[in-house]
């Protein structure tokens, strides 16, 4: 039910827009392979090497002044672009967002946005729980959450359309409640040192204080509580796509529903100190449209790899993970599609308009859906309890047995509660170490992820997308450094855990 | 690229439609929409301007504040927003006259702290916040019919958590039920006046819940009967002053 409402709402707000009409183009790509350079272990010199490569090739291949956005043909690709996304997601339309925005000269940049999808009917985006939160333990994490912040603040600054209406995110301001039990109370003390530390209004509360201003919590077990005071919330992850999409078309990129099912990939052999590494790049995207067995190539300088669930199957199409165990080529985007519900119920005489987003010491989280006495919350299943990932059915039992013994032990009065709907979604769910997977592919060159980010990309987006629309541009971050988060870490085998994952 | 350039250097022309160089290309106005996406990014300017201006009318008093404190800072930023402020232990508001015009005698009181500041009607947003949150003795805030006081803006209230007893939201057209769900903080307040408040849908249940929300505090406003609230077209009267009492004044 609230997921038609979306959509309609969703739908509604979309303009058809002509797409650009690619033919004719000037000096065509540069085939350029990368020559003999050792690959070395070393994170963030092989980055920025990488990403000087990419926007030399960029430079190289920028089309010349025949971009007419006008005469088109409908629903197809353009025959070339210079990045070519692939997933029209929330990162996905950040990142076409960010291109056009650090970037708005008319010719600067043929961007299209390839999407399998056009109901958006798996896509976590739409399916997630909205949350924003600046409580984490990894800076970086904060550091993104904390611009997110800002961004949405002022989401009319940078997504307003000339002519439209404001845009309104329906942004609930209400703080995340950590719980933590007596084994788990250094950690939360140590990352709310970290968060303060990062500029987040945090507080920490006794189980007394807890009681006293949440008088329906039962405190048992709980050892120590934080509290974000500013900067957190829920809000319509709906509205934030078609608001970034809205932009992005307004600003020239292209819109194109189809599925990208193959790459046409040049690859050389190069003989590295490490031994042969096999260097590759991506010379065509090969999109197969609606109802139609053909396959539509569109040449392309870059990819970004924002297929969210799915960016790992994108990458095996690069070749990613795909090549013989215990060699680079054979290191896979570590990226899978893990299914979470959610589950709505009404309870009458529940937490009020105060009520938090809280996050039990189990792992079991609610918040509040609107002022009507409904909630909704869940727990993410113990590795060994993962459902099968074929479809989205939800298992009704994981809540009558997982779920609400633990909500209804913490909240006495969810012992009566009446569930209303569910649904399921994928996590973009990194195994490695649960954290965003940002920047190129040290093999296949003009491959750039924008994935991972395992339950909270949602609120992450807005930074992320403009980090990676960074290094395409400039190649360096500059407004958050997230070298960290590049796919070399697979590669050395370094994590970078995120401790605060819900 | 050098076409950037070029296009920088035609914009630095003062007359440059006039005086463009390539005729051929129809003045600076057509060669800036040929470069642009839309013409709606020429447009946006003006939206881009708006909120420059904005955030200049908020920008923090840095330089009051290095030389006299948060307290004078305050009192300088709410006076030049045409409000009123008191100082401790004052009976009178240090206001400004017809003309806009204000003494600077709070410099002499600046290490009395501010308990009570008169914003209403003035175009206080989020960034303004910056001049007032160091008032850690700020008893009473009159923010009613502030237009840019929106959600975000109350989040940052929760700064005055251990001191604020009284806070006028009453006729802000932004404010929604989604943002005063985050005034639990404010655990002081003792009255709280939410009258006019155009978008929040429901009123009536929304004071029952803010009622319950701050058990100690009286709410003002948001009656769900229809003639204290409604003028008789139905919409709904903007910033009328709840009762004869003036925020400032705690009552006893
Ligand atoms: C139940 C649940 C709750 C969540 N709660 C939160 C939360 O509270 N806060 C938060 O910040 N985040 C939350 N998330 C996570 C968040 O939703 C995701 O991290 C984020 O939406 C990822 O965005 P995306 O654009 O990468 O992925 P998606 O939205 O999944 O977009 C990827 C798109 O790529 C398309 N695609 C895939 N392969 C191809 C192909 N070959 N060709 C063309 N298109 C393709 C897909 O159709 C899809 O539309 C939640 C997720 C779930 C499932």
């Amino acid at each position: 039910m609230i997921r038609a409402g979306r959509l309609c709402r969703g739908l509604g707000l979309l303009r058809p827009r002509p797409l650009p009409d690619p033919a004719g183009g000037s000096a065509p790509p540069s085939r350029q392979l990368r020559t003999g350079h050792p690959q070395r272990r070393d994170l963030f010199s092989d980055l920025e090497k990488e990403v000087v490569k990419f926007r030399k090739k960029l430079r190289q291949s920028l089309p010349g002044s025949d971009w007419d956005p006008f005469g088109t043909t409908k629903g197809l690709p353009p025959e070339r672009a210079d990045v070519v996304i692939v997933g029209g997601g929330v990162m996905g339309w950040s990142v076409a967002y960010w291109l056009k925005a650090l970037k708005p000269q008319k010719d600067a940049l043929r961007v299209v946005v390839i999407e399998k999808d056009p109901t958006y009917s798996q896509a976590s985006t739409v399916l997630s729980a909205g949350g924003i939160r600046q409580q984490f333990s990894l800076p970086e994490n904060i550091q993104m959450s904390l611009y997110s912040a800002f961004f949405l603040r002022t989401i009319n600054e940078h997504l307003g359309v000339v002519n439209e209406p404001p845009i309104d995110i329906q942004f609930n301001h209400s703080g995340y409640l950590f719980l933590a039990s007596e084994d788990g109370a250094a950690d939360l003390e140590e990352n709310v040192r970290i968060q303060r530390n990062e500029g987040a209004e945090v507080s920490l509360l006794s189980p007394a204080q807890l009681k006293k201003k949440y008088p329906w919590i039962n405190t048992d077990g709980v050892a120590v509580a934080s509290y974000g005071l500013e900067n957190e919330g829920w809000f319509d992850p709906w509205s934030l796509l078609n608001a970034f999409r809205r932009k992005a078309m307004s600003m020239g990129v292209s819109q194109c529903f189809g599925e990208v099912m193959s790459f046409t990939i040049s690859s050389r052999e190069i003989m590295t100190p490490e031994g042969e590494l096999t260097f590759s790049r991506i010379n065509y995207v090969r999109v197969q449209m609606p109802n139609s067995l053909e396959y539509q190539p569109v040449e392309c300088s870059l990819v970004v790899n924002a297929a969210g669930p799915w960016s790992q199957k994108l990458a095996e199409m690069a070749g990613i993970g795909i090549g013989p165990p215990n060699t680079q080529e054979g290191i896979k985007l570590p990226v899978e599609p893990r299914k979470r519900y959610i589950f709505v119920w009404h309870c009458p005489d529940g937490p009020g308009l105060e009520c938090p987003m809280l996050v039990d010491t189990t792992g079991a989280y609610f918040r509040r859906e609107g002022i009507g006495g409904n909630y909704l919350g869940s727990l993410s299943p113990t590795e060994e309890e993962e459902p099968d990932i074929q479809d989205l059915e939800v298992d009704h039992n994981f809540f009558q047995e997982k779920v609400w013994p633990y909500l209804a032990h913490r909240v006495p009065v969810f012992e009566s509660l009446k569930v209303k709907s569910a649904w399921a979604g994928y996590y973009d769910y990194n195994t490695f170490d649960q954290n965003a997977v940002l920047g190129p592919h040290p093999l296949v060159e003009n491959m750039l992820f924008i994935t991972g980010f395992s339950g909270h990309g949602l609120q992450q987006s807005p930074a992320a997308g403009k980090a990676v629309a960074e290094l395409i541009l400039d190649n360096k971050f500059s407004t958050i450094h997230l070298e960290k988060l590049s796919f070399n870490r697979f590669i050395s085998g370094e994590q970078v855990l995120e401790r605060n994952i819900v | 690229s050098c076409e950037l350039q070029q296009c920088r250097a035609l914009a630095r022309r003062p007359y440059g439609s006039a005086a463009s160089p390539d005729p051929s290309k129809g003045g600076i106005l057509q060669y800036l929409c040929n470069r642009f996406y839309d013409v709606e990014y020429l447009v946006g300017w003006s939206e881009t301007l708006r909120y420059r201006n904005l955030r200049r009318k908020n920008a923090y008093c840095g330089y009051i504040k290095g030389i006299y404190g948060d307290n004078a800072a305050a009192a300088y930023f709410v006076l030049s927003h045409r409000g009123r402020v008191r100082f401790q232990g004052q009976e009178t508001w240090l206001c400004v006259d017809r003309r806009g015009n204000f003494s600077y005698d709070f410099v002499e009181l600046q290490d009395v702290p501010v308990v009570a500041i008169d914003l209403a009607g003035s175009v206080l947003n989020y960034n303004g916040l910056d001049n007032l949150v160091k008032l850690t003795a700020l008893k009473s805030l009159d923010l009613s019919r502030c237009p840019h006081v929106d959600d975000w803006t109350l989040t940052r209230l929760q700064v005055f958590k251990d001191s604020l007893e009284e806070l006028s939201l009453a006729g802000c057209p932004q404010v929604t039920e989604r943002g005063l769900a985050c005034l639990h903080l404010l655990e002081n307040l003792r009255r709280l006046d939410l009258s006019h408040l155009p978008s929040v849908p429901t009123p009536g249940l929304i004071r029952i819940l803010v009622e319950e929300m701050l058990p100690r505090c009286e709410v003002v406003g948001l009656a769900p009967a229809a003639g204290a609230q409604t003028s008789r077209d139905g919409r709904e009267e903007p910033g009328v002053p709840s009762g004869d009492r003036r925020a400032g004044e705690i009552p006893a």
